[in-house]
C-alpha cells in the first residue's frame, strides 16, 4: 500500500507541476501573481470538452489547439494589463487583486455560456483499463497527464536554458531594471512568458476533467490554492523548484488519502504554511527572500 | 496646528457617529432587516482590514478566518459550555484572538506571501471545522443551529456596537501618535524602527485589534443569522469583498472603506441577488478597471489634489 500511493503519487505530482510550471513562470518574470491561473485551467478543459461534444475532437488533439491558442491569446492580455500594473507603487499586491477580478470575470462568463453543472469527459477516450506498474493500478489518463507535463517541463527548461529569449526571459528574472537597462525588450519578452504560462495551464486543464474526474465554472480558487502549495514548496521562479514541488506534493496527499483520508484536504494548506514560516525561500533557494 | 489636529479629529468622530446613527435608524424605518445587518458587518469588516492593511500594509486574504473563528467561538460555546450570547461573544473574540497569536509569525512573510498564507490558514481552519471526523464536537459540514439563543434586535444593535467601537478605533489610529507610527513602519520599516519605533509591537497590536474585530462580528453573525455552516462562515467571498470594498474607496481613510461599502454593497443588493452572473462579471471588470486606473481608491480623486478627506 505504501508503495502503491508513492507511485500514484509520484504520477499525480506530475500532473500537478504541469499545473504550477505557468504560475511560477509569471512569478518569476513578472513578480505578479496570476490568481486567475486556476480559470484559464478552467478554461482548458471547457476548450476540451467542448471541442469534444461538438467536433469529437480527441483530448490529446485537443491539447494541441489550445497550446497554440493560449499562447497567441497571452499576448494581448499581457499587454492591456501587465505593463500598467508594472508602473503602480505595489504590483506584487496589486496584481492578487487584479488577476482575481480577471478570475470572477472568466468565471462569470464560462457559467453564463455553459451553466454552472459539473463537465466530464469519458474516461475511455484515454484508454481502456489501468496501467499496471510494479503493482500498483493506475489510470492510464494518469500516465498520459504526467507524460503531457513532464514534456512541459523538458520543453520549459530548454526554453529558458537553451534559446536565446530564454536567456533573455532569464535575465529579466533576475533583475528587470538591469534587462530594460542592457536594451532588452523586456514586454516582448514578458508576453512570451505570459502566454507560455496560459499556454501550460490550457494544457494542465485539457487533462483535469480526467484526473479530479469533472470540471466546474469555480473550481479555479482551490486549483491557485494547491498551484501556490506546490511552486512554493519548490522555489519560486525555478521550474525544477516546481517539479520537486509538485512531486512532493503528489506523494504526500496519496500517503494523506491512504491513511488519514478525512484530513487530506488540509494538507496543501499546512504544506504551504510550513514551508512560508520554515524555508520561505523555497527547498531548492539559494536567495533567502528578506520578508 | 493643534486645533487643527482637534478639529480633524473631532470631524472624524463625527462621521463615525453619523455612520452609526444612520444605521441604527434605518432598523427602525427599512423592514430589511437582514440586509442592513449585513451592511453593518461589512461596514465593519472593511474597517477592521483598514486597520491592518490600511495602517500596516499586510494585506490578509484569508481574514475571513478570524470572521469563522468568531462565529464557531460563538457556537462551540453556546452549543457546549450553555453560555448566554454576551458571554458567547467574549469567546467569539478570545477564538480570534487566539488564531491572531498563533499566525504572529506570519508577519515575517511579506507581499502576496502574506496574503497566500494567511488564506491557506483560513482554508486549513475551514477544513478541521468543517471535518466530518469532528461532527460531535462542531457538527462538521452539516452546519449549527443556535435557536436557542436567537434574537434578532439585540444581536443587531450589538453589531451597531462593534461597527461604533471599531470607527471610533480607525479614529484614533487616523488622530493619533500611535497610528503615524504605523504608518511610518508601512511606508519604510528600517527607518521607523531607526526613528524608534518599534516595528514588532506595532504590527502585532494592528493584527490584533482586526483580528478581534472581524472575530467579533463573527460572533455577532452566529448570534443573529443563528444557523449556518462552515461553507458561509468561512466564504472566501467575505474576505474579497471586504478587500474590494476597502480598496475601491480607499484604504487608511475612514470615509474610503464607508463609501466602497456604501456604494459597491448597495449596488450588489439592487442586482447582484437577481442576476450573480452579470453582476460577478461587473464586479471583476470594475476591480480590474480600479487597480489599473484607480490603484488609491476613490479617496484619491481628491488626495491627489492636496485635499485632505476624512
Amino acid at each position: 500500500m505504501l508503495i502503491g500511493a508513492v507511485i500514484a503519487g509520484i504520477f499525480f505530482g506530475l500532473y500537478f507541476t504541469l499545473v504550477g510550471l505557468g504560475l511560477n513562470l509569471v512569478f518569476g518574470v513578472m513578480r505578479i501573481v496570476n490568481l486567475a491561473h486556476g480559470d484559464v485551467l478552467m478554461l482548458g478543459g471547457v476548450a476540451a470538452w467542448a471541442l469534444f461534444t461538438s467536433l469529437g475532437l480527441h483530448p490529446l488533439v485537443s491539447a494541441v489547439l489550445v497550446l497554440v491558442v493560449f499562447l497567441v491569446a497571452g499576448l494581448p492580455v499581457y499587454y492591456a494589463v501587465v505593463p500598467r500594473l508594472l508602473r503602480s507603487r505595489d504590483s506584487e499586491m496589486l496584481s492578487l487583486i487584479l488577476f482575481f477580478g480577471l478570475s470572477q470575470m472568466i468565471e462569470a462568463v464560462t457559467t453564463i455560456s455553459i451553466g454552472a453543472t459539473e463537465r466530464s469527459l469519458p474516461p475511455r477516450l484515454m484508454g481502456v483499463g489501468p496501467i499496471i506498474l510494479f503493482g500498483t493500478r493506475l489510470p492510464k489518463a494518469w500516465f498520459y497527464s504526467a507524460a503531457a507535463s513532464a514534456i512541459a517541463v523538458l520543453a520549459v527548461y530548454f526554453y529558458l536554458y537553451r534559446t536565446r529569449l530564454g536567456t533573455l526571459t532569464r535575465a529579466v528574472m533576475v533583475s528587470r531594471d538591469e534587462a530594460l537597462a542592457t536594451g532588452i525588450d523586456v514586454n516582448m519578452v514578458s508576453a512570451v512568458a505570459f502566454g507560455i504560462s496560459l499556454a501550460l495551464a490550457g494544457i494542465a486543464g485539457v487533462f483535469a476533467p480526467f484526473i479530479m474526474g469533472s470540471i466546474t465554472p469555480n473550481m479555479g480558487v482551490a486549483i491557485n490554492l494547491t498551484a501556490f502549495a506546490v511552486i512554493v514548496v519548490g522555489t519560486l521562479g525555478n521550474p525544477l523548484g516546481t517539479l520537486l514541488g509538485g512531486i512532493i506534493y503528489g506523494v504526500s496527499l496519496m500517503l494523506m488519502q491512504t491513511y488519514l483520508s478525512s484530513w487530506a484536504n488540509l494538507l496543501p494548506n499546512l504544506l504551504l504554511i510550513g514551508v512560508l514560516l520554515i524555508r520561505p525561500e523555497g527547498l531548492l533557494g539559494r536567495k533567502v527572500r528578506r520578508a | 496646528m493643534h486645533s487643527s489636529r482637534t478639529r480633524r479629529a473631532i470631524l472624524d468622530a463625527a462621521i463615525a457617529t453619523s455612520v452609526v446613527a444612520v444605521m441604527g435608524i434605518a432598523r427602525g424605518v427599512y423592514s430589511n432587516e437582514l440586509m442592513l445587518f449585513n451592511f453593518i458587518m461589512f461596514l465593519t469588516l472593511s474597517q477592521g482590514l483598514n486597520i491592518i492593511y490600511g495602517f500596516t500594509g499586510y494585506l490578509p486574504f484569508g481574514y475571513v478566518g478570524f470572521f469563522g473563528a468568531g462565529a464557531y467561538g460563538f457556537a462551540l460555546a453556546v452549543m457546549h459550555l450553555h453560555l448566554p450570547a454576551f458571554a458567547a461573544m467574549v469567546c467569539a473574540g478570545l477564538a480570534a484572538l487566539v488564531l491572531s497569536v498563533i499566525l504572529l509569525p506570519l508577519l515575517r512573510l511579506s507581499g502576496a506571501y502574506f496574503a497566500i498564507a494567511s488564506m491557506a490558514a483560513a482554508q486549513a481552519l475551514y477544513e478541521v471545522i468543517a471535518n466530518p471526523d469532528l461532527e460531535n464536537v462542531t457538527k462538521g459540514p452539516y452546519g449549527v443551529s443556535l435557536s436557542g439563543v436567537f434574537a434578532p434586535a439585540a444581536s443587531y444593535y450589538l453589531a451597531l456596537a462593534i461597527l461604533a467601537v471599531t470607527l471610533m478605533l480607525v479614529v484614533w489610529l487616523r488622530n493619533s501618535r500611535f497610528g503615524m507610527s504605523l504608518q511610518a513602519i508601512r511606508d519604510d520599516s528600517v527607518s521607523a524602527s531607526m526613528a524608534g519605533i518599534s516595528v514588532v509591537r506595532g504590527r502585532t497590536v494592528a493584527w490584533t485589534l482586526s483580528a478581534v474585530i472581524a472575530g467579533l462580528v463573527g460572533g455577532v453573525f452566529a448570534w443573529h443569522i443563528s444557523v449556518f455552516y462552515p461553507d458561509t462562515a468561512f466564504d472566501l467571498s467575505v474576505s474579497i469583498f471586504a478587500t474590494v470594498f476597502l480598496l475601491f474607496g480607499g484604504a487608511t481613510t475612514l470615509v474610503g472603506p464607508l463609501l466602497g461599502v456604501f456604494i459597491l454593497y448597495g449596488v450588489y443588493n439592487v442586482i447582484g441577488i437577481a442576476v450573480p452572473q452579470y453582476f460577478q462579471f461587473t464586479y471583476g471588470a470594475l476591480i480590474v478597471l480600479l487597480v489599473l486606473f484607480l490603484p488609491n481608491g476613490l479617496v484619491s480623486l481628491l488626495t491627489s489634489r492636496g485635499i485632505r478627506v476624512p
